[in-house]
């Protein structure tokens, strides 16, 4: 396994592209990520955000080259955390927010085995990390949308991975569910040194965290510092209309000009 | 009609009829079907596919019947059908549940040949009414090792896949990206609830399927959200109706099937009122509001 120092990048595409259903969703993409890097993942609808995520966890084939924290993307690698579109959406009434978080740990094997006490140690850890230890024996489904976006975060941290891929997990949240689960990806990245890839719609609740952004426009995958990202002319270019970056004491905000 | 009615009462001699040997078979061959209903019927619900339960109920109808006409065991044309039944909703993938209208022609077709095969063969209205209805009396021997076999497979396979096959019916994105075989656990499911309910059709019956395989479990479900618990609660459930079923049919001359589906019904009822009342006081810890209400 190739050294993993402190400079080496946790994501590298060169020349990468990837093409599903004989349509080039995009091509032509080399960027490198640093580790300890926050990185927003944005662009219109349909132009590959989730595709991207999908990649790096060897779920899609890319051509050209994609190496995540040193290796080539493979189906199963305990190192990354995965949190999916509409996870909230898809878990149910049956369990409780522990039983859900095991299942990041022991989800993946056969056979009877229940957890050891160091294994239930490490789920409850992992629900205090995203502030949910008093939501462990809640049914998932009595949570709100931020606490179950919480718990979900829970499972894909228990087993300690270093890179955590989050695909639009401030959507469907109000304002405070965004707030809290902003602060939870701030601390996960401040105290573990976790990075991160969070596909968002809206970058304004992320921008205090942000270091980057990978930016999917005209077919092509492109990084930027937050500093470039941010940028009126950019985020226009980007979102097909006109926005404006105000800068506020809070930081920068940007918003849609009428 | 008054002589109809008088058969229905308490029988004096229900002890005597319960020592039969007809009973030894029904009790446990019930018994069994009884433990693998409970199991699967946990992980029934927690994917969410108790329309695939009741599907496959109706597909093995025309099994039983067909099987009949052809001179072979009802066991055998209830796992034939149910077994492509199953493998067929499992390749389609979760999403045959949604094609509502799709489905429910297709399990109409199915009843539709079941009766065909049924007025074909000459011992009829027998078979047609045990199988739509179940008849755990008439459990011979024979169906007994292949209860005990079929239980015996079920009860393995899923010691093994039971936590990828968890992992896959909640999270099935997170557990492809860790690897789990998502789609063929999904095949392997519907094989084992094919299995589950080519039994249990003919202890309730197809039309009486949705009492013993799905409704313990979602009693259970209620009671407690830990997966040990609610598995071993189903189980314990449908266990428990089976028996009482026996019992109550023997004292008082009733259909097994009716008591067994009736004994489900109420505690699945009662779970379910109680649940609806602590839920509009505000508390969502049922478990806790329900210790909260026995203790007060």
């Amino acid at each position: 396994m190739p050294a993993e120092g402190e400079g080496a990048p946790v994501v590298r595409l060169r020349d990468a592209a990837v093409v599903r259903d004989g349509r080039t969703v995009w091509d032509d993409s080399s960027f490198e990520l640093p580790a300890g890097s926050v990185v927003a993942v944005i662009g219109p609808n349909g132009s590959g955000k989730t595709t991207l995520l999908h990649v790096l966890l060897g779920l899609l084939p890319a051509r050209g080259t994609v190496e995540v924290l040193g290796s080539r993307p493979t189906r199963g690698n305990r190192r990354i955390g995965y949190v999916p579109q509409n996870y909230t959406a898809t878990t149910g009434y049956a369990v409780r927010a522990r039983d859900l978080v095991a299942l990041g740990l022991s989800g993946d094997r056969w056979g009877v085995r229940p957890l050891r006490a160091a294994e239930h140690d490490r789920v409850s850890r992992a629900l205090r990390d995203v502030a949910a230890a008093p939501l462990a024996d809640r049914r998932v489904s009595d949570l709100s949308g931020g606490q179950q976006q919480r718990v979900a975060i829970a499972q894909a941290l228990v087993d300690d991975p270093p890179l955590l891929l989050l695909d639009e997990p401030l959507a469907n949240l109000d304002m405070r569910g965004q707030r809290e689960t902003v602060d939870v990806l701030a601390a996960l990245n401040r105290e573990r040194g976790v990075t991160m890839l969070v596909v968002a719609h809206d970058l304004n609740p992320l921008l205090s965290v942000l270091t980057g952004a990978i930016y999917l426009l005209d077919g092509h995958a492109h990084y930027a510092g937050v500093d470039a990202v941010v940028d009126a002319e950019l985020l226009s270019h980007l979102y097909g209309t006109q926005v404006k970056v105000v800068r506020t004491a809070q930081g920068d905000l940007f918003t849609r000009t009428a | 009609m008054s002589a109809q009615l008088a058969a229905v009462g308490y029988q004096h001699d229900w002890w005597e009829v319960l020592g039969a040997p007809f009973m030894r078979n029904a009790l446990v061959g019930g018994t069994i079907v009884a433990l693998v209903a409970g199991l699967i019927g946990y992980l029934v619900i927690v994917r969410a596919s108790s329309f695939a339960a009741h599907a496959l109920g109706h597909i093995g109808f025309p099994g039983a019947t067909g099987a009949v006409l052809l001179g072979m065991p009802v066991t055998l044309g209830l796992l034939v059908f149910c077994v492509l039944g199953g493998l067929a909703i499992g390749v389609l993938g979760r999403r045959a549940g949604d094609r509502e209208i799709a489905t429910g022609t297709v399990l109409a077709f199915a009843m539709g040949l079941g009766i065909l095969f049924a007025s074909l063969s000459s011992r009829s209205t027998g078979v047609v009414t045990s199988v739509l209805f179940g008849n755990l009396l008439a459990i011979s021997t024979g169906q007994l090792w292949a209860f005990a076999g079929f239980a015996l497979a079920i009860v393995v396979v899923l010691g093994i896949v039971f936590r990828p096959l968890l992992f896959a019916s909640l999270d099935a994105e997170v557990a492809a990206a860790r690897a789990v075989p998502v789609r063929a656990l999904g095949v392997v499911f519907m094989l084992l609830l094919a299995l589950t309910v080519t039994m249990a059709v003919q202890v309730v019956g197809t039309l009486l399927l949705f009492a013993l395989v799905v409704t313990p479990a979602a009693t259970a479900v209620m009671w407690t959200p830990r997966p040990s618990r609610a598995v071993a609660a189903a189980v314990a459930l449908s266990i428990g109706a089976v028996w009482a079923g026996l019992v109550l049919a023997a004292m008082f001359n009733l259909p097994v099937s009716f008591v067994v589906v009736s004994l489900a019904f109420l505690a699945w009822l009662a779970t379910w009122v109680g649940a609806r009342r602590t839920r509009r006081v505000g508390d969502p810890h049922l478990r806790r509001a329900h210790d909260a209400a026995h203790a007060g």
